[in-house]
């Protein structure tokens, strides 16, 4: 029978994915970029979408939202999951409003006087029935993932416009948006990169030598000559793990210091991030932020007398203030970081903030 | 003849007439042209002369009482007195301008007058040049030179900051081949290390050596030239195997106590010359295995003082023992009485219930929270480190010997630690005349993060360390560590393995870094609490003491 078939070929896919998951964050896994992990969730949805037994709207949503939950509970510390399921709940939103023929800004504004006028909230149930709605998201999902794969492209499309010729520019361990900007600019100008190797993963290195197999001038330095060298650095480009909802960072631990130490010198920071990292959360929760590796990297286990009596740290993770970052460059262009909220709310319904 | 030459300058007008009476017969162009091309070379080099000239001759002039009315300058003597044939002379002064104007047409008579008084003001303004041209300068000296009281402001950039510089290397070797015992020959002398690796071009001005590498591979055995507690001392440097500023300075001392007493003058020469230049060679060898820190550079210093004030009578044997009481002296006043001093201090800034912080591995801060701990302070220690020296290790251990409650963390976590933090203890390696602290690399950055949070930074230095030098970032003077310190194997990968081979790839490996004074809150040292910016008044009042 066809209809069981897929079904358990769609739940082993999905257990497949949340074990990758989950093996993938602690670090011991091979590292998937956040694109990779972006791209296989949006197939993923679109499977489900595909495969899926549901009615309505609504059904379809309740059954993303389930997995969606289950996913991002195996691997919290990684948003893009998230993030795709609340771009592609919006979208489910915006077929079927657009099935329904009610054009979908009257759904999106809420602002302070709708809300007074209009009497209530509208009861959205998404029960009805529409027979084009599986093809409308399925193609919708299909813009999505086309979208995904122009990101880095359409990032580094940009990086003539903000670097110049010999400058020096001050990187943090490794991001394949910023490596792919960096090489970018390369084809046409002529600079210096310095990068700092980010202990104790040390993926600077990584970074460093394939800068320097792209004919780029590298230097690596240690995560404490950081402040020591900003005065000589023009520009300092990072990549990040997530975008907050506040315009702050969530990036690779480091960060925080390097961002200090730019403002101190009054040097711009541009931080490289696709949209598909931009998440709904704040950094109020304390409890939730850090993600906490194996403290071996930092004390290995050789030291074994004092291991016991000493607590040790290893935080995978730094919250970066708004205050602090220059420009933000996504793969629409190029945003300050007031302007974050805004984006957010085009790309996500305020509904599903809370999975 | 004459009528033509006065279409001419004027000024070869009194020339041709001149060579009219001498009875020579060159042709005005040629003697034009010949003498054109003689001022040209004369002018440069006798400029000064004849500005000199120029004063000498007014002042001369005067009491000279010469006749000759017009303040022409001794360009036409010179000529009576050459031979007719060297027209060289004709330019002597040659920068003055020709006589102005056209002067009337004296008889013989006079000209010859004239003539012979200006040879008689060239020769006493010559025999005067010499003490004018010397009283000219001192008088044009004196506006321009500082009060006595200021130490002269150009100082000779050291040798460490100029490895980009092939001149000053190649005077360095010669240095230390000439500091050798004339009885040996050039076998025995010091050896130069050659840098290792590619400098990031930020730092092609300071030295990059390899540990693999050290200095003593380059010595003969046995070493006539440098007493083997040198060499032994300056093998340790180079391995790091003691490492840090007091352990450096103790490490010296202790070293040149053991010369002192090894010691013997030679026949027909005074114990205080004498010795001071069998230390040179050491010091040049310690330096080159690596650079003098500002303690040991104040320690030599002091030992040096103490050498050339042994009075000349004093007998050999008293003299060791003076000297020798005298480095202890120095070890105990200095560092162990000061750490003392300091950690008594300190202990009033540490309250119960505290979380401090502190960076590497300060022997000064070790010893003050293990004094803070057994006068039963309540405190707990966070201790961050940085790759690739790993010297907050060190640190752990002592402190957790000691049975206080630690916390161990990278460097790139501090932002995420700094909250819990009450008050961060710094140690300083030196502190420089305008206020910044010279420290291992990674201290500024805790201090700019420590400000950012609200965080008090204190700083705890010894008064020895204090030192002249003015620095604003840590580029000009710092250094260069093995680049192959920052390899490192992680999962099986060493990514920098090859980095040699790599042409655009660099690795830097700093020592020190300065931090502003506007991040430091407080200076504990043994004189007291002080600002960062009160060093400049410690280093003056240590001065007038000595």
């Amino acid at each position: 029978m066809p209809g069981p078939d897929k079904e358990t070929d769609l739940t082993e896919r999905i257990e497949a994915f949340l074990s990758d998951l989950k093996r993938g964050g602690s670090g011991t896994g091979p590292l998937r970029g956040s694109a990779e992990t972006a791209r296989e969730t949006t197939a993923l949805l679109r499977r489900i979408t595909a495969q899926a037994r549901w009615n309505s709207a609504g059904d379809l949503m309740e059954i993303i939202r389930k997995e969606g939950r289950r996913m991002t509970a195996a691997q919290p510390s990684e948003t893009t999951v998230g993030n795709m399921i609340r771009r592609v709940l919006k979208i489910i939103r915006e077929e079927y409003a657009r099935s329904r023929g009610s054009s979908e800004e009257a759904d999106q504004q809420e602002s302070l006087h709708k809300l007074l006028t209009s009497g209530g909230l509208s009861e959205e149930n998404f029960r009805q029935h529409f027979a084009a709605l599986k093809a409308n998201v399925i193609e919708a999902i299909n813009e999505l993932l086309t979208e995904l794969e122009g990101t880095t492209d359409n990032i580094s499309m940009q990086a003539l416009e903000h670097i110049h010729s010999n400058e020096v520019i001050m990187t943090i361990g490794r991001s394949r948006t910023v490596e792919a900007f960096l090489k970018d600019a390369r084809r046409k100008r002529k600079f210096h990169v310095i990068v700092a190797e980010c202990a104790p993963f040390c993926q600077g290195h990584e970074m460093a030598t394939n800068l320097s197999k792209a004919d780029i001038e590298t230097t690596v330095i240690t995560d404490a000559a950081i402040f020591a060298v900003m005065s000589r650095v023009n520009k300092v480009i990072i990549g990040t793990q997530t975008v907050l909802a506040n315009g702050g960072l969530r990036a690779v631990n480091g960060t925080h210091t390097l961002a200090l130490a730019a403002k101190h010198h009054s040097t711009p920071l541009i931080v490289c991030a696709p949209m598909f990292k931009l998440s709904p959360q704040f950094p109020n929760e304390e409890d939730t932020f850090h993600k906490f590796v194996s403290p071996h990297e930092v004390l290995p286990f050789t030291e074994g007398e004092i291991l016991s009596k000493v607590n040790v740290h290893c935080p995978v993770f730094d919250y970066v203030p708004p205050e602090l970052i220059t420009l933000f460059i996504s793969n629409i262009g190029g945003h300050a970081p007031s302007y974050i909220y805004r984006l957010m709310s085009e790309l996500y319904h305020p509904e599903d903030h809370e999975l | 003849m004459a009528d033509s030459g006065e279409t001419e300058g004027p000024g070869n007008k009194d020339v041709i007439e001149r060579a009219k009476n001498d009875g020579r017969e060159l042709t005005k162009e040629e003697k034009q042209r010949l003498r054109k091309e003689k001022k040209q070379q004369k002018k440069g080099k006798e400029k000064k002369d004849d500005k000199a000239s120029q004063d000498g001759e007014k002042r001369e002039k005067k009491p000279v009482s010469s006749a000759s009315p017009a303040p022409q300058p001794a360009t036409q003597p010179p000529t009576q007195k050459a031979p007719p044939a060297v027209p060289a002379l004709v330019p002597v002064p040659a920068s003055e301008t020709p006589p102005p104007g056209d002067k009337p047409a004296k008889s013989k008579a006079e000209l010859k007058a004239e003539r012979r008084a200006r040879q008689e003001a060239e020769r006493a303004s010559k025999q005067g040049k010499k003490g004018d041209v010397g009283g000219q300068q001192v008088a044009a000296g004196k506006p321009k030179a500082p009060p006595s009281e200021l130490q002269p402001v150009v100082k000779r950039l050291p040798e460490y900051m100029q490895a980009d510089n092939p001149e000053v290397l190649k005077k360095l070797a010669k240095k230390l081949e000439r500091q050798q015992t004339p009885e040996y020959n050039a076998a025995t002398k010091i050896p130069l290390r050659s840098d290792y690796g590619y400098k990031v071009s930020l730092f092609s001005h300071l030295h990059q050596y390899s540990r693999k590498a050290p200095l003593t591979q380059q010595l003969s055995i046995p070493s006539t030239v440098i007493h083997p507690a040198i060499v032994r001392l300056g093998l340790q440097y180079s391995q790091g195997i003691v490492a840090g500023s007091n352990a450096r300075s103790v490490a010296l001392l202790h070293a040149f106590k053991q010369v002192i007493r090894d010691y013997t003058t030679p026949p027909n020469e005074e114990l205080s010359r004498d010795l001071v230049n069998k230390l040179k060679p050491y010091i040049s060898f310690l330096n080159q295995c690596r650079p003098l820190s500002a303690s040991m550079g104040n320690a030599i210093k002091y030992i040096k003082k103490e050498i050339s004030n042994i009075p000349s009578q004093c007998k050999e044997e008293e003299a060791k023992s003076k000297l020798l009481t005298c480095i202890e002296c120095y070890i105990n006043e200095k560092i162990i009485l000061a750490a003392k001093a300091i950690a008594k201090s300190s202990i009033e800034k540490i309250s119960d219930g505290d979380v401090i912080l502190v960076y590497g591995c300060s022997s000064l801060v070790n010893h003050i929270l293990c004094e803070a701990f057994e006068k039963n302070r309540k405190f707990r220690v966070i201790v961050v480190d940085s790759r690739p020296r790993l010297e907050g290790r060190e640190a752990l251990r002592r402190l957790v010997q000691r049975g206080i409650s630690c916390t161990y963390v990278l460097i790139s976590a501090v932002s995420y630690i700094l909250p819990e933090v009450s008050k961060v203890f710094l140690g300083a390696h030196a502190l420089l005349a305008n206020g910044y602290v010279m420290s291992r690399v990674g201290t500024s950055q805790i201090a700019l993060v420590a400000k950012a949070f609200n965080v008090p930074v204190l700083v705890c230095c010894e008064t020895y360390k204090f030192c002249e030098r003015v620095q604003t970032d840590s580029f000009v003077s710092n250094e260069l560590d093995d680049p192959d310190d920052l390899i490192v194997t992680r999962k099986g990968k060493t990514q920098l393995e090859h980095w040699q081979d790599v042409r655009l790839l660099g690795l830097l490996n700093l020592v020190y870094d300065v931090t502003p004074p506007d991040f430091v809150d407080l200076v504990i040292t043994d004189l007291g609490m002080i600002p960062c910016t009160s060093v400049p008044v410690v280093l003056r009042v240590k001065n007038v003491d000595q």
